[in-house]
């Protein structure tokens, strides 16, 4: 880290050896951000270096991540209860970036919790981890340890008079707790469904008290922000957004796999360079660029640079980066009726829209693929994406990621549609086999 | 105020409401499900969607939610809208995709919010054409039904049951389309509030158990404006009768008291009505044998006892204002007696010079949920007022709505609210002998004897103001205790003090209202509130008579030849050796009532009077509010009103007997009401608590059946198919038929069903209201007797403290302190002969300190003899003290009583 | 008496009451104490559930709303293992149907069901993260990708061989 290195998070990934430790941590770079932060920047400072930095939440929604922690009442740590949270509850279809980085390297997790709990004053820190990451859990409690050990979390960090510590909530799978209000509600020990917005959580989050959310490739940045500055971070990224992102592509390509690369590297790149390209016998058809609730691009869009703005021009979004690639011989419909089935079933069933409507469509997507499709059935999903798909008609941003597919995938695969309504049957039989 | 602009027209609204709330009290049907008015709005059902546009210029304009919507300065919404249009119907065939189609046989149907919403969105056909899920029902107990298949999953019912209503054992299960609403297991629902979720649940989930066995249509059911008769609160309800039979009760708005919500006992409690215990005709003891006999030859026997000597009247305070005197212009005035013991007289009547002399406010339960710091001095009021705890259950949210102001967040936007206040501290403080069910909710509980928290609060007085006599050798810790509340009590705005007459305790109540008339210096808003045990104790308390002490000496002396007693169980009041006594002593007891209570078997005579659902009176609650009930059911007769039994009774007499000559002549409730002003003129207003018989709308009574009231030549078919006319009386101005008047912004006292067009559950009260959850369009329901602003003056006249300071409570040996453990049902003597009630009660036990009870099951020695009862261990409760259930174990059961308690013979000793 | 019906062993109470301590409020350990006795029992029985709910002050209601809430908390018995197989988008690309058909038939049971002999669990689970390597699995607690019927059958003999 001492060379502001081109891919800053997963330098110091190393499978053959595993997470570093505290000394070797240190050695490759590690904890000079936060020993430059709590010896010698503000709290106001290191907002303002990350918001010049151009970080935007890696989650998914892109919020600005500087701009998110404006929001947070100024008081320090020890005049008010305030929670810093990292949202390690990586939870949808096709994605797998946060578990390289929990994996790979758990300190520069909690070097970015020390940072963001520092600039926001929050004294309490709290990895909400999906219940399914085992082998993360082990690690980063190890890691919590060690640096716990060493005087990185605790009472009186370096001296500074800032104390902050890390506790690791392991849930119990639910996809919706990746929903910020709805994770708050899970740590509260209650029915995991979103809340209202205001109060905004940075307001009056968990048990009603301050509380910042960052996803954990969103916290990892910040080390490398923090000691390289906010110019050389914003640098990183290839257009409008800055720093680097991991990508990731699945499904029949020959090499699938996650890399982080300058954010804004084009799609086309991704797939082919880093991930090789389809298997022999299959073409690429369409893609989910970010993840489960992002709408499908086809291959005219091959080109479009993966950040924030270039793919929701394309019709998408950037989502988690993570790709799932729809090969020619996968049937779309059966594809979407999977899509639609998980989120049914991760419907928390607070609002009707959701709870009532995702059923609905999975039963019509059932019946299609099943070859008991009606004309109707047609008209019937239609109105769903419609429905469900703008945002602000249901509680949360579910139904509308659900949508996202499906109102593409009725587009972009009308003619695979008809067939199976007419044929009675799935043109790709069922699934897809090897 | 401010004005919005729905659908191109103008009104002026509310700022501090949500969108939804403006467009009902404009007047438009916006359909709904999960925002209620006392729930505020969480946004889950997305029924109420409406178009807004950012400005005049925008077309588009966006989708919101009404209710999470706030009005803003000239928002621009449109409810018509197609795309709003399209999504609520949407919505509504979401809800219908698991929805049985069940409706002819719901009990909900006709009276259902989900059918309502369901036709104004115009959703009429099915294209879900899949499997539905089901679900497995539950059996909550004998108050509610379960039939989860029906539900919407609106969350209703779990907000208001527990986070509304404090109760745990109903939750919402599991997730997606699968979410359940019950209980971890089958089983009663234990919430007191547990039957609301019948009004609540906008479809068939919960309905009302009772109810279902007598199930009949809302359409059907003739209502009638009533209040409730199990307490001293004055509940308003809605009687529900078919074929001159009660039917249910339902919840009636009153802004100031019960507003949306019952408690158990007062909706469920009327099963005593039609219960086999009823009296239906005369009875007169022939030979020995208690028989039925005509009514004339009952009246014979009266007219033959009253010529042989004194008659003395016993009065009750369950009995209307309109009963009890008639009763005392009957006997006279010095033979007419309150039916109650020295000691529930002497406290009733201090409640009444306590509330009447108090310089602050005389809160109403509304008004109580303001409060933003309560103290509770010796009564356990979830008991004896429970809908008043439930108020006070709400004053604890104060801080919060205070944090959420702060924040900019609206009070109704009720998640985000308690999000915010999660961590707000309580603002209710409880100082009471034994645990009550709001100890959960409070910053502070403590136990101690009766007279110990008395010294606590005299202090609490004295720390406040000075000139109020001081309390010596308190121990180190309360001193800070009464320090601390003394300090809590002075920094709040509206501060309130609540005690009552659950323990007999004099003292409890006089420190209660020095400690508010001591903040009242300062605080005008200081408010005061004392609990009384029945529905018409403070009537009574206001008319005065003998206590039944008294009448026990005249009985002994052989002065008392006949003895009428008014709806009233004795045995409740005396120990079985006086009751002996009375009955030894007085040659005629004629008991003119409508349940046989155990008293009845001593009854030379028995007359079967109306039940609260067959006749018309008035009330006077706790805090002095008249208020009327009227009849659903028009009774068979002998069965008739207490005043007219006694009108009957009287004209067998020699008129010139009688004390008050006009008794006689009373032609209608509204003569009784008229000679009772002159009487006593304190109760004078009692006859403004609603409208007389005479009041007409356009020449038109009002009617008291829906518009769709079937069956009325049918029902007596079997008799005769002839049209009959219907029942009538002169005491009010009701029809008992559809034909008649109705309107919304008719006098909120005779309001006797909501239905509007288009709203045909319990929600068309909205129309019944200007502003949601405010006044009634047609006036408030009842009028206050007691009226503190003539204390306000205090300068003129300093508030005199009483000195009566009782000694620290010092332990006996061999003997304990025994309590009432006052119990929600159980203690109340009406609801106990309801059958759901009695199903609710449980065994009496008796209440021991934790870890004090040397064996499993204990022998107490009360007046009456000794009690084997098996021992509940009550964490907190003060030592030497043990809690007996109020008239369950004995029958009359005064309190406090010091007894001996010893181990049952038999039973081993504890392991 | 089945294990389930006993009381929660004292070092498991104090562990619970430990977690409570350290909430701000007793309620926020519920999912991470259930996650405990499901760690120690394989599932959490009524009788277990209640006593959780008595040491965090909750209502067993209150606490079996969020019990059935989470898709990792088990309110039913499960096998000695239980396999979750992935369903989600790229193991389904990758063919975890066929799979899925495969295991239920070498197992004689449909997904959510137990093997008669009480050894293994089927259960679908949603995306765990491996997508790289699907179709992925987790067994117990750890994680298979690049799963082929191949070696499933050796897993599954694995399995029945191990206690």
């Amino acid at each position: 880290m001492t060379a502001a290195s081109e891919r800053p998070l997963t330098a110091m990934i190393d499978p053959a050896m595993g997470p570093p430790d505290c000394a070797t941590y240190e050695r490759a770079g590690g904890w000079q951000a936060a020993r430059l932060a709590l010896g010698s920047l503000t709290p106001a400072e290191i907002i303002d270096r990350v918001t010049r930095s151009k970080l935007r939440g890696r989650g998914g929604a892109g919020f600005g991540t500087g701009q998110k922690w404006n929001f947070v009442p100024k008081e320090p740590a020890s005049e008010r209860r305030k929670y810093l949270i990292a949202n390690a509850d990586e939870m949808e279809p096709g994605t797998f970036k946060d578990r390289w980085l929990l994996e790979g390297n758990p300190l520069q997790l909690v070097e970015g919790m020390i940072l963001a709990a520092y600039a926001v004053q929050a004294a309490h820190g709290i990895v909400f981890l999906r219940g399914e990451y085992q082998e993360a859990c082990v690690r980063l409690h190890r890691a919590i340890g060690e640096a716990r050990q060493q005087g990185w979390l605790g009472e009186n960090i370096l001296g500074s008079g800032f104390s902050f510590d890390i506790h690791v909530h392991s849930s119990a799978g639910r996809y919706i707790c990746g929903e910020e209000t709805a994770l708050l509600t899970a740590l509260e020990g209650r029915r995991a469904t979103p809340r209202s917005k205001p109060p905004f959580p940075q307001t009056g989050g968990l048990w009603g008290a301050p509380s910042v959310v960052n996803n954990v490739e969103t916290l990892c940045n910040l080390p490398h922000i923090i000691v390289n500055g906010p110019e050389w971070f914003a640098g990183l990224g290839l257009g409008e957004d800055g720093g680097t992102k991991i990508y990731g592509v699945s499904g029949r390509v020959a090499k699938p796999g996650a890399w982080e690369l300058p954010i804004g590297t084009p799609l086309r790149q991704i797939i082919e360079d880093h991930a090789g390209g389809m298997r022999s016998g299959y073409q690429l058809r369409a893609l989910l660029p970010g993840g489960a609730s992002t709408a499908f691009i086809d291959t005219t869009a091959l080109d479009v640079a993966m950040d924030y703005g270039s793919v929701e021009k394309a019709g998408s979004r950037l989502g988690t980066g993570m790709a799932i690639i729809l090969d020619d011989r996968t049937c779309p419909i059966g594809m979407i009726r999977n899509l639609e089935h998980f989120f049914a079933q991760e419907s928390c069933g607070w609002c009707t829209p959701c709870r009532d409507g995702l059923p609905w469509v999975e039963r019509l997507l059932d019946a299609i693929e099943d070859g008991t499709g009606q004309d109707e059935d047609m008209e019937q999903l239609d109105r769903h994406a419609r429905m469900l798909g703008a945002p602000g008609r249901t509680f949360c941003a579910h139904a509308p990621g659900a949508m996202a597919p499906l109102a593409s995938g009725l587009k972009l695969f009308a003619a695979d549609f008809t067939a199976h309504i007419q044929q009675g049957r799935c043109p790709h039989h069922a699934g897809a086999g090897p | 105020m401010t004005t919005i602009r729905i659908d191109g027209r103008d009104w002026p609204t509310r700022s501090d409401i949500n969108l939804l709330q403006a467009c009902l009290e404009a007047g438009a049907n916006l359909p709904y499900f999960c925002w209620h008015p006392e729930l505020g709005s969480v946004g889950a059902c997305r029924q109420c969607a409406i178009k807004q546009f950012s400005g005049p210029e925008d077309r588009k304009g966006r989708i919101v939610m009404a209710c999470m919507t706030p009005v803003s300065e000239n928002a621009i919404i449109s409810i018509d809208d197609p795309e709003a249009r399209d999504f609520r119907a949407s919505v509504i065939e979401w809800m219908m995709v698991n929805h049985p189609y069940d409706c002819p046989v719901c009990e909900e149907g006709g009276e259902c919010h989900l059918q309502d919403m369901t036709v104004m969105t115009g959703h009429n056909t099915r294209r879900y054409r899949f499997t539905k899920r089901t679900h497995r029902n539950q059996d909550l107990g004998p108050f509610v039904k379960h039939e989860m298949n029906r539900c919407i999953a609106c969350y209703r019912c779990v907000r208001f049951y527990r986070d509304y209503a404090g109760g745990d054992d109903l939750a919402a299960f599991a997730s997606h389309d699968n979410v359940y609403f019950g209980r971890a297991e089958d089983g009663t629902l234990q919430n007191a509030f547990s039957g609301n979720l019948v009004e609540i649940c906008p479809t068939g989930v919960f309905t009302d158990k009772p109810f279902s066995a007598v199930y009949t249509r809302k359409w059907d059911m003739r209502g009638a404006p009533s209040v409730c008769v199990h307490c001293a609160v004055g509940c308003n309800t809605i009687v529900n009768a078919r074929e001159e039979t009660l039917r249910r009760v339902l919840n009636r708005y009153n802004t100031d008291i019960n507003r949306y919500v019952l408690c158990d006992r007062g909706r469920f409690g009327h099963g005593f009505v039609n219960a086999p215990t009823r009296i239906r005709t005369p009875l007169r003891i022939i030979d020995g044998q208690q028989v039925p006999v005509p009514t004339a030859d009952a009246l014979t026997a009266f007219a033959h006892m009253a010529t042989k000597g004194r008659v003395v009247g016993i009065a009750s305070s369950r009995a209307a204002l309109e009963t009890c005197f008639s009763l005392w212009a009957l006997v006279g005035a010095k033979h007419f007696s309150t039916g109650q013991t020295r000691q529930e007289q002497e406290c009733a009547e201090l409640a009444h010079a306590l509330l009447t002399r108090h310089p602050g406010a005389l809160p109403t339960l509304h008004e109580m949920e303001s409060a933003d710091a309560v103290l509770v001095l010796g009564e356990d009021v979830c008991a004896t007022a429970p809908r008043l705890g439930l108020s006070l259950h709400q004053s604890v949210r104060q801080a919060s709505f205070h944090t959420a102001d702060n924040a900019k967040v609206p009070r109704w936007m009720d998640a985000a609210v308690r999000t915010l206040g999660s961590e707000c501290p309580s603002t209710l403080h409880i100082l009471t002998p034994a645990p009550t069910d709001l100890d959960s909710v409070a910053a502070e509980t403590f136990h101690a004897a009766p007279d110990d928290i008395a010294r606590l609060g005299f202090a609490i007085a004295h720390e406040i103001d000075p000139s109020a006599p001081p309390v010596t050798d308190l121990t180190p810790d309360d001193a800070a205790r009464v320090a601390r509340l003394a300090q809590t009590l002075m920094a709040a705005r509206k501060p309130l003090i609540v005690s009552g007459m659950q323990y007999g305790s004099r003292a409890l109540m006089q420190a209660t209202s020095s400690i508010a008339a001591a903040l009242a210096r300062t605080t005008p808003a200081a408010g005061l509130s004392l609990v009384l045990p029945e529905c018409n104790s403070m009537g009574l308390a206001m008319m005065g008579g003998l206590s039944l002490e008294t009448v026990m000496e005249q009985a002994r002396a052989g002065e008392i030849f006949t003895l009428i007693v008014v709806e009233n169980d004795l045995t409740r009041h005396l120990d079985p050796a006086d009751v002996a006594d009375l009955v030894a002593t007085v040659p005629n007891i004629v008991v003119i009532d409508h349940t046989m209570t155990p008293l009845c078997q001593h009854a030379s005579l028995v007359l079967p009077i109306a039940a609260f659902s067959e006749c018309n009176g008035t009330l006077v609650n706790q805090e002095g509010r008249a208020q009327r009930f009227f009849q659903a059911v028009f009774p068979p007769a002998p069965i008739q009103a207490g005043w007219r039994w006694i009108q009957t009774l009287a004209r067998g007499l020699d008129p010139s007997t009688l004390p008050v000559t006009g008794l006689i002549g009373w032609g209608s409730l509204d003569a009784v009401l008229a000679a009772l002003a002159t009487a006593f003129p304190g109760l004078a207003p009692a006859a403004m608590a609603a409208p007389g018989g005479d009041y007409r709308i356009n020449g038109e009574k009002l009617r008291s059946q829906t518009y769709r009231a079937s069956g009325r030549t049918v029902i007596r078919s079997f008799v005769s198919v002839r049209d009959q006319p219907p029942p009538a009386s002169p005491d009010t101005p009701f029809s008992s038929s559809m034909e008649g008047a109705y309107e919304p912004d008719m006098p909120g006292a005779l309001v006797s069903f909501y239905q509007t067009p288009a709203w045909n559950s319990v929600q068309a009260l909205n129309r019944f209201q200007f502003e949601i959850g405010g006044p009634l369009r047609g006036g408030p329901s009842g009028i206050c007797l007691l009226s503190p602003a003539e204390n306000k003056n205090t300068q003129a006249r300093p508030y005199t403290y009483t000195t009566d300071i009782p000694p620290p409570y010092v332990p006996q040996a061999n003997v304990v302190l025994v309590l009432p453990d006052t119990r929600l049902f159980g203690s109340e003597e009406l609801s106990m002969f309801s059958p759901p009630i009695m199903e609710r009660s449980s065994a009496p036990t008796l209440g021991l300190p934790a870890n004090t009870a040397t064996s499993d099951r204990m022998m107490l020695h009360l007046e009456d003899g000794p009690h084997v009862l098996p021992v509940k261990p009550v964490p907190g409760l003060p030592a030497d003290t043990a809690l007996c259930p109020a008239h369950m174990v004995a029958r009359a059961f005064r309190f406090p009583r010091m007894a001996r308690l010893e181990d049952f013979p038999g039973e081993g000793e504890r392991t | 008496m089945p294990i389930a019906d006993l009381s929660l062993p004292a070092p498991l109470r104090t562990e619970i009451l430990a977690l409570a301590a350290q909430e701000l409020h007793p309620r926020g350990a519920s999912v991470a104490a259930l996650r405990l006795v499901q760690a120690r029992f394989g599932w959490i029985s009524t009788a277990h559930l209640r006593e959780v709910a008595n040491l965090l002050g909750m209502s067993a209601d209150d606490l079996d709303g969020v019990a059935t809430y989470f898709n990792l908390l088990f309110r039913r018995p499960v096998g000695r293992h239980v396999i979750m197989l992935c369903d989600s988008v790229s193991c389904w690309i990758m063919g975890r149907e066929p799979l899925c058909a495969h295991l239920c038939r070498k197992l004689g049971i449909r997904p959510g069901e137990t093997t008669a002999d009480n050894t293994i669990t089927l259960l679908p689970t949603v995306c765990i993260g491996h997508c790289d390597h699907a179709p992925a699995m987790l067994v117990d607690a750890t994680l298979h990708g690049d799963v082929t019927t191949e070696s499933l059958d050796h897993l599954i003999d694995t399995l029945r061989n191990t206690p």
